[in-house]
């Protein structure tokens, strides 16, 4: 206090902005934000005279004048007539399309093999570190590439279907045929009176859901214990499949069938859809995968004895006690896991399928020849599903943390 | 009459353990056959492992060496799996590119010296003076691989010189300070414009150097590995002023610290590689167009600094408040604070986290292919489009992941191999 009392009873002396620590913070960050402002100014001058000497200026018209060119993969209707924001959002809406599915595999096949991983049987638990350790550690560019190349070159060709001595056929009783151009299967045709059923399928969703929590209430309070698992089946199928018949089977599967050179009618999945989707979700899984493992290894060995020593089966101690406590360390790892599936969907430029960075960073982007303008947009969106996905992760972060006293 | 109690008297030989209690019976029987689900599990892994095998075996080992052509293959009766003739063929060009075959020795040289280099980082029993050779490595190597005179990167380095030369002359008169700054200057004011006349001059008088390379001849793992090296060296120390401005309590410095993080992790690296292709030379002065490679090495570097900085911030927060509160309490200012407590320790911790940068960075190297340079990754269309190889599949995509693979591979064994060393729990 003295020394405080001290020096403020001094007059300010200009040396004070370099030697006083009260003073110094202040002076290097000014410093800073000019350095900063400076390199700034010195970048977007040199942009403006280069964009002088072609004589362009950044200019966001293109975005509304028609592309001009196809893309074969959509979620939602586009022409060539299109504008170029439309095929960016064709084009957002394919990476989105990649990502949740790649996401969804990715953790079905991550959550196996991490908790295989972690299996008695040592011969199971080695096949499984064979696979993490032969898929995390080749580039995913490769295993894109590498699908794709696989799917072209070793699957049949359409015309090989065909005739009565034909060398390739196709699945499940003539329902999914697997070609080099992609791979055809059956797709749902909704005819009249397929909305009740659909809403029967919903209600009895709903059902499931409100069963399940009355089941809980009642547990709790008297102790009993319902077979939940078989009427919650039960639940999902009866109500749907009865109000089929009722309506007198109105959704049908349209099957994919050869007519002259190629498949028609079906789902039509491409190659390039396929092996995009594969390749990401293989190389993901393994990092899902030791996750997972990392998670569940993270629980003290103490708590499963004690789970066991209060007598619980293994099933309820792996259910009841230790993924719970377990999910806490795994889910932001795999978040971020997602995050990066998401961003590695945009070497999907490499296969020619049609995402973001094909639309909008690679046909427009050429078309145009507004690399800047197409460029920063393209940031701008992969920054805005990012900041997106880990504000998710933050509102889980903050409702599993450790509620400590 | 009373029976007397039985009594042993002598000791009993000792008896064998039964069979399935020891050696690889008993192994086998708790690992393998514990129970029928588990039974059932390993015959169906042996099942699919044996089949697998059966398969890959036969088609591995096949007498291909030497064949020239996919159709050669296919027309040899000895030969019905593998062609491995392609990978004979073209693994100078896998490993080097289009570099000049009588120049090779160049590249390769600078391969095993990268190792000198950097063993003195990685074991700390060796020398330290071995140091100084990993000083001049970077400057050694680019030197080898883009060749011309010796003149330009030994002026380039005598900057340093200037520089010291400077420091230690004028901090006497002039104040610590001033000696600094005149310092920094003189050295970048050197490397501007002095370095070119000079070398041009002493290459004039002395002409020492070897055969210049373009680097439009780069290519193959070459170019995967100077890059993913370059990117690592040059971003440890952005990554550790990030990492320290993301802790500081200046607020500017935080926002933009966090702001750049959070932004170059945010973007996936193609765009930032899309950015070196055709926006870099947008944002420096008009008329200057410098390497590609040299571009992508930018743009890498500052990808690289963003995740560095997160795995160096994450060995900061492990610390104990302890550490900072002591090195405080010993009188230290900020940098001495960070220089001789702080950061020895929290790099100490990161070291797994830098690794694991290092690998991501290593495979994701592979994206230059997108951007036309000739990584392995982006000659495969030009070997596959060569009439004589048409048609080959997977021994060339098994050649070039099994080489991707033994270097990650090994680097994440390191790792582990360091996490265990640098436990210093217990």
């Amino acid at each position: 206090m003295a020394m405080a009392d001290q020096s403020a009873g001094k007059s300010f002396r200009l040396s004070m902005l370099l030697y006083d620590t009260r003073y110094r913070s202040l002076t290097i960050q000014i410093v800073m934000l000019a350095l900063f402002a400076l390199g700034v100014w010195w970048l977007l001058d040199n942009m403006y005279a280069n964009l002088a000497k072609i004589d362009k200026d950044p200019d966001f018209a293109f975005l509304s004048a028609p592309a001009g060119y196809d893309i074969n993969q959509r979620l939602i209707e586009y022409t060539s007539q299109s504008t170029n924001a439309r095929a960016w959002v064709v084009g957002l809406l394919n990476t989105l399309l990649v990502a949740f599915l790649g996401c969804i595999l990715a953790t079905v096949l991550g959550v196996t093999i991490g908790v295989l991983r972690l299996s008695k049987n040592w011969l199971v638990a080695r096949l499984m570190t064979v696979y993490i350790e032969s898929f995390r550690n080749v580039p995913v560019l490769l295993w894109i590439i590498f699908a794709m190349t696989i799917f072209t070159e070793t699957l049949p060709q359409p015309k090989e279907f065909r005739g009565a001595d034909a060398s390739a056929s196709m699945f499940l009783s003539d329902s999914v045929a697997l070609t080099n151009r992609g791979f055809y299967i059956p797709r749902p045709e909704w005819g009249d009176g397929s909305l009740p059923v659909a809403i029967v399928f919903i209600l009895s969703l709903v059902g499931i859901y409100i069963f399940g929590k009355w089941a809980h209430k009642r547990q709790e309070a008297t102790g009993d214990i319902l077979p939940t698992f078989w009427i919650k089946t039960a639940l999902f199928f009866i109500p749907a499949i009865v109000a089929f018949y009722i309506m007198g089977q109105p959704i049908t599967l349209n099957y994919p069938a050869l007519k002259g050179f190629n498949f028609q009618g079906g789902w039509y999945m491409r190659n390039s859809l396929i092996s995009l989707w594969l390749a990401l979700s293989l190389y993901t899984a393994a990092f899902v995968a030791e996750a997972v493992r990392a998670g569940i290894m993270a629980i003290d060995k103490g708590q499963s004895e004690a789970a066991a020593a209060l007598g619980l089966r293994p099933k309820r101690v792996m259910s009841l006690v230790v993924l719970p406590q377990a999910l806490r360390v795994i889910i932001p790892p795999m978040i971020s896991q997602y995050l990066n599936l998401t961003k590695n969907s945009s070497l999907a430029i490499a296969v020619g399928y049609m995402d973001v960075t094909g639309t909008l960073g690679g046909i427009t982007l050429n078309q145009t020849g507004r690399a800047l303008e197409c460029i920063l947009l393209l940031m701008i969106t992969y920054l805005a599903i990012s900041l997106s996905i880990s504000l998710v992760m933050n509102v889980y972060n903050n409702s599993v943390k450790l509620k400590e006293r | 009459m009373t029976q007397e109690p039985y009594v042993r008297t002598e000791m009993l030989t000792e008896q064998p353990a039964p069979l399935g209690q020891t050696g690889i019976m008993r192994w086998m029987r708790e690992n393998l056959f514990s129970g029928p689900m588990n039974t059932i599990i390993t015959l169906v892994a042996v099942a699919v492992i044996a089949r697998l095998l059966m398969d890959f075996i036969p088609w591995f080992f096949q007498p291909s060496w030497e064949s020239t052509s996919l159709r050669q293959c296919i027309d040899d009766p000895a030969i019905t799996g593998a062609c491995w003739g392609v990978i004979r063929e073209r693994f100078n060009q896998l490993m080097f590119g289009f570099y000049p075959s009588q120049e090779q020795w160049r590249p390769t040289l600078a391969f095993v010296l990268m190792f000198v280099a950097i063993a003195p980082v990685l074991f700390d029993k060796l020398p330290r003076k071995l140091m100084i050779f990993s000083a001049l490595f970077p400057f050694l190597s680019i030197w080898l691989l883009w060749g011309g005179s010796i003149w330009g990167p030994t002026m380039t380095l005598a900057g340093f010189g200037i520089g010291y030369a400077a420091l230690k002359l004028l901090s006497g008169p002039a104040g610590e300070l001033v000696a600094m700054i005149v310092a920094v200057l003189a050295t970048i004011l050197w490397w501007l414009f002095g370095v070119s006349p000079v070398a041009e001059a002493l290459h004039s008088v002395v002409s020492l150097g070897i055969p210049e390379v373009e680097s439009s001849l780069f290519g193959g793992l070459m170019i995967s590995v100077f890059i993913g090296v370059s990117g690592i060296a040059f971003s440890l120390p952005i990554g550790i002023v990030l990492a320290l401005g993301r802790q500081s309590d200046m607020f500017i410095i935080k926002t933009l610290s966090v702001a750049y993080i959070e932004f170059i992790r945010g973007v996936p690296l193609i765009t930032l590689l899309f950015v070196a292709s055709v926006l870099l030379n947008y944002f420096l002065p008009p008329g200057t167009n410098f390497d590609i490679i040299l571009r992508v090495v930018i743009m890498v570097t500052l990808f690289a600094a963003a995740y560095m900085a997160e795995v160096i911030r994450g060995g900061l927060a492990a610390l104990p408040t302890g550490q900072y509160e002591a090195a405080d309490a010993l009188g230290l200012d900020y940098w001495k604070a960070m220089r001789l407590i702080i950061m020895p320790q929290a790099l100490k911790i990161s070291i797994p986290g830098i690794v694991g940068t290092f690998i991501g960075l290593f495979k994701d190297t592979t994206l230059v292919s997108i951007i036309g340079l000739l990584d392995p990754v982006g000659l495969i269309t030009s070997i596959r489009g060569d009439a004589d190889w048409n048609g080959i599949v997977w021994e060339l995509y098994a050649f070039i992941a099994f080489m991707f693979w033994i270097f990650t591979f090994s680097m994440s064994r390191y790792s582990m191999y360091l996490e265990n060393k640098l436990k210093t729990t217990h």
